[in-house]
């Protein structure tokens, strides 16, 4: 699947022809559209939301209610399960506090993965410690697979939340999200899902997926920062408290005492990133004219030649399972040379590609690595560029083969 | 690539391959540890106090060729020295590799770390021992 015609829709890629960027899932670049959305925005519709009697404030609204809708037309979801958060991080504490905060006892456990990114971690942590509750973690096979084998034992009725990624952001592993709701549900826990790596790159049905909760950062499928989703079930938002409180998400207020008001508002409090929330609207209606099952199909066809091409470099060890299960995504290493010093040697090359434990420590100890460097394929990059990063590496190897 | 490049790459692999001063000091007086939270390296820098005299130095720890290369760097520019001489010597060297002051002939073969200055993203890398010294000695 040949999507390199696109390349000129990105400013920032057509104007530096010597970079080859290779970090789209730190962050991605983005589109011509959605930069002027922001402009546009701006120059043409500027105004607080829900709040102003004037036409200007009603047509802002309309906009940022219109974002909504394509977020929610995205994730096959009602607009008014559509919650705008900052990025994930900010989703999935949202859940930990505004749910689990308040319904989380002492012995119950949250099951989480060895492949988490620290944001599907750290809030649990945090909100488990208040509460008394347990963080367990279904371990990882060797090729990097969830061992889905320890699920039933590790399932149980003390388990009141499983909390999971979707596509791991170092190994690439899509996990069976479906199957692994299926059984939490029939368990009795809600269902979190970080999807900061799949909902960029690959077709996202919520509702086929079977869990509560979807978490998404626009920046990193072609929005600008500041703006991402988090998708509820609309009948576990209306039975939650809110997260933040404020302006926005109120129904009534004294001076001892608020009601609150319904789902998504509800948890929306101040003045939200609204063009951020506007220019995602315009990256997610952009994917969608592309269409989720090319761009993935494409990641998958320079996931597939890279692999393939990197079996040329001596010393180097890529990880991450092999099979359809797997995303556009390459943890590697090159001898004993420590991944920051490889990716120092990399971007010497023009080629950007990033290097550490990728927000996924327990994912490192457990492969014991102190860190990898990683390389990371979106609808943007070429084949092209796979053959210049593996050239580069080529010469880096012969280069330091003495430090290897 | 120069023959200087040639020289500081030849003098910063020889310190990572083979660090020197590496290892425990178990008559140590004051020893401080330092991480890089971003890429997990770490390292714990312990001296030996003879009065004002660092009179014996080690380092252990793991890392990238940067932070190895130069803390076993410090510890041979550093063995011997008073205190207020190697927290000078520290100065001096961060005073190149953070703000990008030009080579001072004093730092000897830490000059090999010159070209860091060049790399903002691994700064620390290079000044994780050193800031681990300062602590011990402070």
């Amino acid at each position: 699947m040949d999507l390199s015609t696109l390349r000129v829709d990105f400013p920032l890629i057509a104007g530096r022809p010597d970079l080859v960027y290779l970090d789209s899932a730190a962050t991605s670049q983005k589109p011509r559209r959605v930069i002027e959305s922001l402009k546009r925005f701006y120059e043409t519709l500027n105004a607080n939301v829900h709040r102003g009697a004037y036409r200007l404030s009603a047509e802002a609204t309309e906009a940022y209610e219109e974002a909504r809708k394509r977020l929610a037309r995205f994730l096959n979801a009602n607009p008014q399960e559509i919650v705008f958060v900052r990025n994930t991080t900010e989703a999935m504490n949202l859940v930990a506090y505004a749910w689990g905060l308040r319904n989380l006892k002492e012995g119950d456990e949250v099951l989480v993965t060895e492949m988490e990114h620290h944001a599907g971690l750290v809030p649990w942590h945090l909100v488990a410690g208040l509460k008394g509750a347990k963080v367990k973690a279904i371990p990882l096979t060797e090729e990097g697979r969830l061992d889905l084998s320890a699920l039933d034992r590790l399932l149980t009725e003390r388990t009141k939340v499983v909390s999971l990624v979707h596509m791991s952001n170092v190994l690439g592993t899509i996990n069976p999200v479906a199957e692994i709701a299926r059984k939490a549900k029939e368990a009795g826990a809600l269902v979190v899902v970080d999807g900061a790596q799949s909902a960029p790159h690959l077709p996202v049905d919520v509702k086929a997926l079977g869990a509560d909760f979807f978490a998404l950062s626009g920046h990193k499928m072609l929005g600008p920062t500041g703006a991402g989703v988090l998708w509820g079930r609309y009948e576990v938002l209306e039975g939650m408290m809110p997260f933040l409180g404020g302006g926005e998400m109120i129904r009534e207020v004294h001076v001892d005492r608020s009601t609150y008001a319904p789902p998504p508002q509800r948890f929306e409090a101040g003045t939200p990133p609204i063009a951020e929330a506007i220019a995602l609207g315009e990256a997610a209606c952009y994917l969608m004219e592309v269409g989720m099952e090319k761009v993935f199909a494409h990641d998958r066809a320079l996931l597939e030649y890279a692999l393939k091409r990197l079996e040329e470099v001596p010393h180097l060890r890529v990880y991450g399972p092999r099979g359809d299960d797997r995303g556009g995504v390459i943890p590697f290493t090159l001898g004993r040379l420590h991944a920051h010093d490889l990716a120092t040697f990399l971007d010497q090359e023009g080629i950007a590609v990033r290097a550490g434990h990728h927000c996924a420590q327990p994912l490192h100890r457990k492969l014991g690595l102190a860190a990898t460097a990683r390389a990371s394929f979106y609808l943007y990059n070429t084949k092209e560029e796979v053959d210049r990063f593996v050239e580069a590496l080529l010469r880096i190897e012969a280069k330091y083969r003495a430090w290897l | 690539m120069s023959v200087l490049d040639e020289l500081y790459r030849e003098i910063l692999l020889d310190h990572y391959q083979s660090p020197r001063n590496f290892g425990v000091l178990p008559q140590a007086t004051k020893q401080a540890g330092g991480m890089n939270p971003s890429c997990g390296d770490q390292v714990e820098v312990m001296v030996l106090l003879e009065g004002d005299t660092i009179a014996d130095i080690r380092f252990q720890g793991q890392g990238c060729a940067i932070s190895t290369a130069s803390a076993s760097l410090m510890t041979e520019a550093v063995k011997g020295k008073k205190v207020a001489e190697a927290l000078e010597l520290s100065r001096r060297f961060q005073a190149m590799v953070v703000e990008g002051a030009p080579p001072d002939p004093a730092l000897g073969d830490l000059l090999a770390l010159q070209g860091v200055a060049k790399l903002p993203a691994r700064v620390k890398c290079a000044t994780l021992a050193w800031h681990a010294l300062e602590e011990a000695l402070r």
